[in-house]
């Protein structure tokens, strides 16, 4: 039969362009540099004005200088510390998927493993850290454990409130199909569960980095495998404040940059259905 | 589960439909003295007893709440029974979707994937179906699914991108395209206008007669059951019962003279005056 409403080509009315100054994208960029930029300003003045020594407080400038002077040195560290919590990351999406898998297979399978898991969230990763690089031999393997341990626990709760969250209705339907468990799984639940999903990796992508550090903070190697932790905490015992500060920076740097990353990878995945994802209509 | 074991089918017990359709009539549903006690204590059903018989059109009516969805979930074995039990007819007692009964149900909401486009959404039932099950020309099928609900221009479309109407066209769209033998529709057209709702009626009308389906329709309009139905079942509510059946004896196909007909306009009535009367048979304290 023939729509009555779809019958002629329904007009694009295309919204006017807006001046730069209103636009999306434009304000998205805009915004964030100029109150960074306001603060940078502050922050250089109020160390010149006071005249504030380098070694108590550096203005952004020192802290570049000292930046470009260490570059070898710091991207050195940063490349290691990157290593380490792309691997932690990893381990803990493999591991947080397998365990949320195994989780909702069964509510025996819930009840056995979810209070162990808990206990994983709740215990503070420097408390246990000593131990684990006393435990493991190598010290960059105990610091990737250290990193998973911190970063799991979001993808795994996250996962299985998204394989739980199904539309009821969608379940019926595939239980009137008599679909099968894998089916089920791969068509309906993986599919519904992806939101929440990435949205555990979002944030566990930030711990891992966080564990990373953290780690590495209490083994404190230094030499070849020295990452961004060690340059603090070294750059902290000869007083070198400035390189503290730029080590600082990469570290946050990295962190936003995982961030952006996982924001986009959530975009191109979701961004043609899912509410999260999607750009605000009006 | 319940078991369902074989029980004799007493054909004298079995009501015949005079106005059914052509061919050998026989129960394809038999629900004996169905009850249904949700967890939560609200009964649902209350003793319903009820044939269904192969190729009619069956259609339930009643105040909101008597439990016509719940009927309806019940006989697609989604709603185990409190009491009482189901049969499932298929040359034997058999359970539903097993060799020779296809099922498709439509759901009183779209129940569409969010992520995926509206097409995939309708090839959803032929994914499903068992291996060896016809899977030829699929774009094919999809297209001509589509297209019997008007909405062959939007199977690239996200299910948000569509209106509320025409996400519940591409539900029936992917109830139609595995060509099931028993179609249950709860309030299929409730979410759409007159006019788009008369001609979807109409194919309706059609299809199930072409297909010689058993179709069973949950409906709030009195026009559309009358229009549509061999037999109608008038539920009251509180607990939810059937209350009383009023059989449409107009030859199938219908067609528009039909709702133009004196017989039509005193066959709604009919029902109206028996919708009422259910109507205030459920709620005894008002
Ligand atoms: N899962 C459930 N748990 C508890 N009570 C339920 C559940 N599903 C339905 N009910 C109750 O059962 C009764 C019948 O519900 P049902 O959905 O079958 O009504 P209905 O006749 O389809 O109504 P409507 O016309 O509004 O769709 C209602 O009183 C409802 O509150
Ligand atoms: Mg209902």
């Amino acid at each position: 039969m023939q729509d009555p409403r779809s019958r002629k080509p329904d007009p694009k009315i295309l919204p006017k362009p807006l001046p730069l100054l209103q636009q999306e994208w434009f304000q998205r960029i805009a915004a964030p540099t100029v109150v960074g930029l306001t603060l940078l300003v502050l922050w250089q003045a109020v160390c010149r004005f006071f005249q504030i020594p380098q070694y108590l407080f550096p203005a952004p400038t020192d802290i570049a200088s000292s930046l470009i002077d260490h570059a070898g040195l710091l991207f050195q560290s940063l490349k290691i510390t990157l290593l380490v919590t792309l691997q932690a990351f990893a381990l803990a999406t493999l591991l947080g998927c397998l365990t949320a898998f195994l989780i909702i297979q069964s509510r025996l399978a819930e009840i056995g493993l979810f209070p162990f898991v808990v206990l994983l969230q709740v215990t503070p990763i420097v408390a246990i850290a000593p131990l684990i690089i006393i435990l493991v031999k190598s010290t960059s393997l105990s610091l990737v454990i250290c990193a998973t341990l911190v970063a799991l626990f979001p993808i795994i709760s996250n996962t299985i409130t998204g394989l739980r969250s199904v539309d009821p209705g969608l379940v019926s339907y595939f239980r009137m199909k008599r679909a099968g468990r894998l089916e089920t799984l791969m068509r309906l639940q993986i599919p519904s569960a992806l939101p929440f999903f990435l949205a555990g990796l979002r944030i566990s992508s930030g711990l891992a980095l966080i564990g990373a550090i953290v780690g590495e903070f209490v083994a404190g190697t230094g030499g070849q495998s020295a990452g961004l932790a060690y340059q603090i905490l070294q750059s902290g015992f000869q007083l070198d404040i400035p390189l503290m500060f730029a080590a600082l920076v990469l570290i946050a740097c990295l962190g936003i940059a995982m961030f952006f990353v996982m924001s986009a990878l959530t975009h191109l995945l979701l961004g043609h259905w899912h509410e999260s994802a999607m750009k605000e209509q009006r | 589960m319940t078991i369902l074991k074989a029980v004799r089918l007493d054909m004298t017990e079995t009501r015949r439909i005079e106005a059914g359709k052509t061919g050998t009539e026989h129960p394809v549903i038999q629900i004996l003295s169905a009850n249904k006690i949700f967890p939560n204590g609200t009964q649902a059903l209350d003793a319903v007893d009820l044939n269904v018989q192969q190729g009619e059109f069956l259609s339930l009516i009643g105040p909101s709440g008597c439990g016509k969805s719940t009927l309806l979930k019940m006989i697609a074995n989604l709603i185990e029974p409190t009491d009482g039990r189901i049969l499932w007819w298929n040359g034997g007692p058999e359970r539903i979707g097993s060799a020779g009964s296809r099922l498709a149900f439509v759901f009183q909401d779209p129940t569409l994937m969010p992520w995926a486009r509206v097409d995939a959404n309708v090839r959803l039932a032929l994914d499903l179906e068992r291996k060896g099950a016809d899977k030829s020309d699929v774009a094919a099928r999809i297209h001509a699914a589509l297209d019997q609900v008007g909405l062959a221009k939007f199977a690239r479309s996200y299910p948000r991108e569509l209106s509320g109407g025409m996400r519940m066209r591409v539900s029936i769209a992917r109830a139609l395209i595995d060509q099931p033998d028993l179609l249950l529709m709860d309030e299929p057209f409730g979410a759409l206008d007159e006019f788009t709702r008369n001609k979807l009626d109409l194919d309706l009308v059609r299809l199930s007669w072409e297909r010689r389906l058993t179709t069973l329709f949950v409906t709030h309009s009195i026009y559309e059951a009358v229009f549509l139905s061999t037999r109608i079942i008038v539920m009251a509510a509180n607990p939810g019962r059937i209350h009383s059946e009023l059989v449409i004896d107009e030859p199938q196909p219908r067609d528009e003279d039909f709702r133009g007909s004196p017989r039509f306009a005193q066959l709604c009535r009919d029902l109206s005056r028996m919708l009422t009367e259910a109507s205030h048979a459920g709620s005894p304290q008002s």
